[in-house]
């Protein structure tokens, strides 16, 4: 039997054009060993919920610097319940501001991860996440 | 819930979740296989590979949108799409990028599309794309495309498990040689000219043309039956019944981007599924495709099992007289399989 593999979705929902952030979370989950799918820019909650779905992911990446996190976010974590999905975990990276960081907490999102975020935090605590692993 | 039922139902939770046990090869996903099994056996297997930036993953989007809408009155099939990318050597880690040139495929609950790594594997797919291609045939996908890694000349894998296999080239990418070498243009079905739009499209076609007439010369004579002579006559018959079972690889042009060139592509796509029927290459090719998977499976348990009953003391011991030179590697088998010689045939 092969080692679990931990699959991330990694997505940029909403129109900002900018994915170097993505881009690079995306670089650093590889180089821990994940196996991340990458979608490209300008990506629905439709597209990003049907992705995680048939590469059954154990988490998604959402990159969002427009501002309309508070609506994209939401939408991709009730489309990925109703798919089955809820179990998932979802963290949030780019500009969100700190007073809307609780509320996304309070949906159901893993973790926000601003800019300048260590990517040894984020790796640790996907993994921690999703193996059920203690953080160090 | 049981996955399998699932799967069988068109449940698509069910089945994603289904190839990611087929994928790591737990004994859920082992079990599962045996139990679909006599549900495979029906899809299309099609399969695309070349260089990397050949335009593979643009292709395998377009080809897949054809068979969805279908531009002439044949209705539209059911296309799942298996996108291989590498893992890293070092970390194990991947990037599967592929569904970024796939997103025209979205939204459309008669596409699935999956990405794998290749975990380790060099010929191109990863160890368990067949297995993960089973589920997917048995959950009802008619045409099941199967991109590879980018691959340079031997990753040619995906001949054995394709029915039907594309190799994508592009404008400007090696001269004639390159052409004649052995590997993965012999494995072609049908060529692929992507990017059609760039320069030096010409003498990339040239190539890969006088390449096949190379690897086919009796078609190639003939073709050039005008010479005429005494002896062409009576053979007429013959040479064109035998020249109507050879399959020669069409070359075809594409530019992906803009869409063009794909019903060619899709017809050459039939065609060649015409011609497997027909010829009744697609026995052959399923009985060979079979019995290599059953020399792999009986090679890998039969090695499992004489590895239960074996010491590692033992085998350590083995090798280090093999270090010594006392041994050499076949007699060393001998010695640890209990036999008086190693059968000619191994």
């Amino acid at each position: 039997m092969a080692e679990r593999k931990i699959r991330v979705l990694v997505a940029k929902p909403g129109l900002d054009g900018h994915d170097r952030g993505a881009k690079v979370v995306a670089r650093a989950l590889r180089d821990a060993g994940m196996e991340v799918i990458y979608t490209g820019l300008r990506q629905t909650p439709e597209m990003i919920a049907e992705a995680a779905l048939q590469e059954d992911v154990d988490a998604v990446g959402l990159s969002i610097l427009s501002g309309a996190h508070m609506a994209l976010v939401p939408r991709v974590l009730e489309l990925m319940r109703a798919n089955g999905q809820g179990d998932v975990h979802v963290f949030v990276g780019g500009i969100i501001p700190e007073s809307d960081v609780q509320s996304l907490l309070d949906m159901g999102v893993m973790a926000v991860y601003g800019p300048g975020t260590p990517s040894s935090k984020y790796i640790s605590e996907i993994r921690a996440a999703v193996l059920g692993e203690v953080v160090a | 819930m049981d996955l399998v039922a699932g799967v069988l139902a068109g449940d698509r939770l069910a089945l994603a979740r289904l190839i990611t046990r087929v994928e790591n090869d737990t004994p859920e996903g082992r079990e599962a296989l045996n139990r679909l099994f006599s549900h495979t056996g029906r899809a299309h297997l099609i399969g695309v590979t070349g260089s990397p930036g050949t335009g593979k993953s643009s292709l395998v989007n377009l080809i897949a949108k054809a068979y969805r809408n279908p531009v002439d009155d044949t209705p539209p099939c059911k296309v799942a799409v298996v996108a291989v990318d590498p893992s890293s050597p070092f970390t194990g880690g991947a990037l599967l990028g592929d569904r970024v040139r796939m997103r025209d495929l979205a939204g459309d609950p008669g596409v699935f599309v999956r990405s794998m790594a290749s975990r380790g594997a060099l010929g191109g797919l990863s160890h368990t794309t067949a297995a993960v291609v089973q589920v997917l045939d048995a959950a009802g996908f008619d045409k099941i495309l199967i991109e590879t890694v980018g691959a340079g000349q031997s990753e040619v894998d995906i001949a054995r498990l394709a029915h039907t296999t594309l190799v994508v080239e592009a404008p400007g990418l090696g001269d004639d040689i390159q052409a004649i070498k052995a590997g993965i243009l012999e494995i072609a079905d049908i060529l692929v000219i992507n990017k059609a739009d760039r320069p030096g499209v010409e003498n990339t076609e040239r190539a890969l043309r006088s390449n096949l007439e190379l690897a086919h010369p009796e078609r190639m004579r003939f073709g050039s039956c005008g010479r005429g002579g005494k002896d062409n006559q009576p053979k007429t018959d013959l040479l064109q019944s035998s020249a109507d079972e050879i399959w020669v690889p069409p070359i075809l042009r594409t530019i992906a981007l803009q869409g063009s060139g794909v019903t060619e592509l899709k017809a050459a796509i039939e065609r060649h599924l015409a011609y497997l029927r027909s010829s009744g290459e697609w026995q052959q090719r399923e009985h060979e495709r079979l019995q290599t998977e059953l020399n792999q499976l009986l090679q890998a348990v039969l090695v499992a099992r004489w590895r239960e009953g074996v010491s590692d003391a033992e085998l350590r011991e083995v090798v280090a007289r093999l270090q010594e030179r006392e041994l050499s590697p076949l007699k060393a088998v001998e010695q640890l399989l209990d036999l008086d010689a190693v059968p000619e045939s191994y």
